[in-house]
């Protein structure tokens, strides 16, 4: 289990996190949910460890067992799609790449440049980017945005076949009920649901 | 028939691309100096404006003799140790900046008087206080260190933050970060300052060498023409300089053309 406690967070005198207090459970899909500006992205990057809540402790996962897959793509515009893959992975583990863009489905893309990529298409490469981290615990900022809904269930199928634990921000509901539990932010606080 | 196509057969051959630009600019050499043969009277030619062909001639008879080939190798020698030299003290000061605020204040200031100041007073003091023969060196460093430098600096500062983030939360190595990051971000900005540098490099090393007149050197020739009255020889090694320093750019260029995505393909 990790726990949050008390956890305040503000960018400058906007505060987006106040003394909240949660319970993530460590195995399945967890669904994050919230009007824009609830601050589903900044719970994201506080458990990945690039903010420091202003108050309160995270306790049972350190930002070293996480990958974060960002809101934005991201992705290196001078390297091919395989090597967006490689350049994340020791050399030993070189030989996986082909694995994780046939996991997102992105196989015959391997030479393709970000620039070439359709939107969908980058989506996809920095997840699979994300996942050939290898980390114990991911944190997917809206993975599937731009991917169209089929493939999105698919591929969300494989991930849960990775058994890792994930914590998913998005809107889509119909992809938020693919998961095992939906935690919903809102300024009264977080709800559970599912 | 479309807007492409039209535009296409517009288009003139390639050698025709390449060969009317400097043909139209010897057509006005040609001109200019026929006009100042035609209103000087005497030797207005071989002392104010020699025709191409005389330049020519010039050149061919200094290429003959094998002390040509020593000085043209002396000058390019200095001036590529310059140039490697203010690129490389550019590189290395324009990280500093980066990196510390500190060297950012002490560092800046002194770079812009360095650009400020005018490169005749830096060859009579480098002449005072080394010999001769370096002065040209130090001062194609000097002139290509703060345009290396100011170049790098926007360059490092126009980074993308969110790609060094990325490189953060997926623990890159400080090396991994520069390669793949850093270094390719930095490829544009670079080879703008390296071939505006160049340029410098020789415009100043040459200067130097004319005011220093070191032993093997092309702005020492220059200078033995000027004395002598000798006006197509110091077109000819004018042309040496040109053709030299467009030679390097070209290398250069090829160089770092190759140089993608963090590593040579």
């Amino acid at each position: 289990m990790i726990r949050l406690e008390h956890i305040s967070f503000s960018y400058g005198d906007r505060p987006v996190l106040r003394d909240l207090n949660l319970d993530l459970p460590d195995q399945g899909i967890v669904g994050l949910a919230g009007p824009s500006g609830c601050g589903k992205t900044t719970l994201l990057r506080l458990l990945a460890g690039l903010e420091r809540p202003q108050a309160g402790s995270i306790l049972g996962l350190a930002p070293e067992e996480t990958a974060i897959l960002f809101q934005e793509n991201r992705l290196l515009p001078w390297r091919r799609a395989e090597q967006q893959i490689t350049d994340v992975l020791p050399p030993s583990r070189r030989g996986e790449a082909a694995r994780w863009l046939r996991l997102v489905e992105l196989e015959g893309e391997e030479h393709t440049l970000p620039a070439a990529l359709s939107g969908g298409m980058g989506r996809r490469l920095a997840l699979a980017r994300c996942l050939a981290l290898d980390a114990r615990y991911l944190l997917l900022d809206e993975p599937f945005a731009g991917v169209d809904p089929a493939r999105a269930v698919r591929i969300l199928d494989r991930l849960r076949a990775l058994g890792r634990p994930i914590l998913m921000a998005g809107h889509e509901e119909g992809l938020l009920a693919k998961t095992d539990r939906v935690l919903r932010l809102s300024p009264e606080g977080p709800v559970w649901t599912g | 028939m479309t807007t492409s196509t039209m535009a296409r057969s517009k288009r003139l051959p390639k050698c025709a691309e390449l060969l009317l630009p400097p043909a139209f600019w010897l057509g006005v050499w040609q001109l200019f100096a026929f006009l100042v043969d035609r209103h000087v009277q005497g030797r207005g030619n071989e002392l104010l404006l020699p025709y191409p062909i005389t330049v020519a001639r010039a050149l061919v008879r200094l290429a003959g003799s094998g002390t040509f080939w020593v000085t043209a190798a002396a000058s390019l020698g200095r001036i590529l140790l310059g140039l490697a030299a203010g690129t490389g003290l550019g590189v290395l000061l324009a990280w500093a900046v980066y990196r510390s605020p500190w060297a950012d204040r002490l560092l800046s200031p002194a770079l812009r008087v360095i650009r400020a100041t005018p490169v005749a007073s830096f060859i009579l003091l480098v002449l005072l206080w080394t010999g001769k023969n370096a002065v040209p060196a130090i001062i194609s460093g000097l002139m290509v260190l703060p345009v290396v430098w100011a170049n790098l600096v926007r360059g490092l500062g126009e980074t993308d933050p969110k790609l060094l983030e990325l490189a953060r939360a997926y623990r890159f190595s400080r090396w991994k970060t520069a390669r793949l990051i850093y270094l390719p971000s930095l490829r544009p900005y670079f080879l703008s300052a390296v071939t505006t540098a160049l340029g410098l490099a020789w415009k100043s090393g040459v200067a130097a060498e004319v005011l220093c007149i070191p032993r093997a050197a092309i702005g020492t020739r220059i200078y033995e023409s000027k004395l002598y009255l000798e006006i197509p020889d110091l077109f000819a090694w004018t042309a040496v300089v040109v053709a030299l320093s467009l030679l390097l750019e070209g290398v250069l260029r090829r160089v770092l053309a190759r140089w993608k995505g963090g590593r040579v393909e």
